[in-house]
């Protein structure tokens, strides 16, 4: 694995109301690994993505991308740099086709769009790429489709797809298997594992199967603090995590098959 | 074709027969309601590609007819005709007024977006009655209508009526081709999901002042026709009462096709004739329509002819 760093998060803050969501965080992200965030509910997961994305603006601290200070920079920028995010609750234009969701994730990869006069449903640049994404998630037969009426699976195929049809560098996926069935979320875990290796992942994720079957490394936030950065047997081991949260869940996926590195057990912290 | 499709294919033979059948019946007033009735549609056309296309509920719309209206009015006041000046005047100052309010009311939303155009249209209203010199609230008389050289004579009614409704095909074209361009995509997408569209990697906030630039200065030039027609011009014309009318016109017609407005200020326009030739306190039942017409045709007329509600 190249061990160089993509993205480094240092002494990042951020409260509300006097209680802190991030409390201090430090932390590096390097290129290409898959890396897990968990935690319990109200551990400041999402805070912490919305902070990297740029929909929230912390009090303290430095968040740098590629060696480039990032931190206050708006959200809409930072797609730009080659980071895409997915949302934890489906975050699609509902009144608009599977397909036009997709061609404007291109889109706004393509130059600017103050273009008036050429259709853009019929611009070949845009739905030719799209329609590739669509079938990479398969979700081409649902293509013509207005996005809003489709099952929650479809959805977060969709999600997917308008993520990965910009070829990012960086994506920061926010519970991909949020709300899904077994049999769903099982062919989501399947389409990221294709994905790995190809770009780097941040993954903040409450299904252990997922994450001990995606997850180069894993960081514990619990009250916006990390406890434990480390690789998935370190972290499984881990008594401080063991105690503050995972627990009996993580005894039921001691065994799973495929769970990244079997490196000797160590504490970390 | 659609029962939509035949709708406004019926009403486009109808508008380029008007004045033929009025010379026909000898007529004029079927022509001036005609004439005003088409100026208004490039109004409501227009306030649909913020409203209906970008979600951007501007109360202040009629502040560009306004503007358009006085960019002829007070150069004629001076004695300057050139039609061309009149107009290019009524589009950058439109174009200017929409982009400066456009920075300040675009950074809110809902209700206060509403009452920040509103106020911002107050202003010119109030600006222009405080104005002594062209008239105050008692308006300004406008002597001669724009000049565009031998070809074109705007006194002739028919040759106003036919440069309006021509303006007007031109309008619904160029609006047509924008909302389905990649421009339109994004002004869309973000009428449908902001928080995604940016974190997509679109400046959104742009983009919609782009479109609330477009939106202004098409009304502006429709303001220009406007002047002509009437020949009179005050600043009545950009009361609030005005712009909600306009809004009226594009939630009645449909905000979900870029034709539905049209049908809206027709039946806005015809119902404001009849109801008033009946009855002297005819505002209550067109109120009343209009409250029902928000609570149970969603979608408006359009919607209806196409038989599917849109959002």
């Amino acid at each position: 694995m190249n061990s160089d760093v993509l993205l480094s998060i240092s002494d990042l803050y951020k409260a509300f109301g006097g209680v802190a969501a991030t409390n201090q965080v430090t932390l590096d992200i390097l290129d290409r690994e898959v890396h897990a965030i968990i935690g319990p509910n109200g551990a400041g997961k999402t805070t912490l993505v919305s902070q990297l994305t740029g929909v929230l603006m912390p009090d303290a601290g430095q968040i740098t991308f590629k060696g480039n200070d990032i931190t206050y920079m708006p959200a809409h920028r930072r797609p730009h740099l080659g980071m895409a995010r997915s949302f934890q609750i489906t975050s699609i234009i509902h009144d608009m086709t599977v397909l036009e969701n997709v061609a404007l994730a291109i889109q706004a990869k393509a130059g600017h769009s103050y273009r008036f006069w050429r259709s853009a449903d019929s611009d070949q640049n845009l739905t030719g790429p799209a329609m590739e994404a669509l079938r990479g998630v398969g979700l081409e037969a649902q293509a013509m489709q207005i996005a809003g009426p489709l099952s929650h699976g479809e959805h977060r195929q969709l999600e997917m797809a308008m993520v990965m049809a910009t070829a990012p560098v960086l994506v920061l996926l926010d519970e991909p298997t949020a709300g899904m069935g077994q049999e769903d979320s099982t062919r989501m875990i399947a389409a990221l594992q294709v994905l790995k290796g190809s770009c780097t992942i941040i993954l903040v994720e409450h299904d252990m199967d997922a994450v001990f079957a995606l997850a180069d490394r894993i960081t514990v936030l619990v009250e916006g603090r990390v406890i434990a950065t480390g690789k998935p047997d370190a972290i499984r081991s881990d008594e401080t995590v063991r105690q503050a949260y995972l627990g009996e869940e993580l005894e039921a996926v001691t065994d799973v098959p495929g769970s990244g590195s079997s490196g000797t057990v160590r504490h970390v912290c | 074709m659609t029962l939509r499709g035949w709708v406004t294919c019926a009403v486009i033979v109808v508008l380029a027969l008007v004045p033929p059948i009025v010379s026909l019946v000898d007529n004029a007033f079927i022509l001036d309601m005609a004439t005003r009735f088409v100026i208004l549609a490039i109004a409501a056309v227009s306030l649909n590609l913020i409203l209906g296309y970008g979600r951007m509920i501007s109360f202040g719309h009629a502040a560009y007819l306004g503007i358009g209206a006085y960019a002829v009015g007070i150069p004629a006041y001076y004695e300057v005709y050139n039609g061309y000046l009149h107009i290019l005047i009524a589009m950058s100052v439109s174009a200017v007024f929409a982009l400066v309010t456009g920075i300040v009311c675009l950074r809110t939303r809902g209700v206060n977006f509403i009452m920040i155009t509103m106020a911002f249209a107050q202003m010119v209203f109030f600006a222009f009655v405080s104005i002594e010199e062209y008239g105050g609230d008692d308006g300004l008389v406008i002597e001669m209508r724009s000049e565009f050289g031998s070809l074109i004579d705007l006194e002739n009614a028919s040759v106003l009526y036919y440069v309006c409704f021509v303006s007007l095909l031109l309008i619904l074209y160029l609006i047509r081709r924008i909302v389905r361009s990649r421009f339109g995509m994004v002004i869309q997408g973000a009428r449908g999901n902001e928080p995604r569209m940016q974190s997509l990697g679109f400046d959104t906030f742009r983009y919609k002042l782009a479109c609330y630039v477009i939106a202004g200065t098409i009304c502006g030039y429709a303001g220009a026709l406007l002047g002509n027609f009437t020949n009179f011009i005050s600043p009545e014309m950009m009361d609030w009462t005005r712009s909600g009318e306009l809004i009226f016109m594009v939630v009645l017609g449909g905000t979900g096709s870029v034709f539905g407005p049209v049908l809206g200020t027709s039946v806005f326009l015809f119902l404001e004739e009849i109801l008033s030739g009946l009855w002297l306190y005819w505002q209550l039942v067109f109120g009343v329509f209009l409250i029902l017409v928000v609570l149970f045709a969603k979608g408006g007329i359009d919607s209806w002819l196409s038989g599917r509600r849109t959002h």
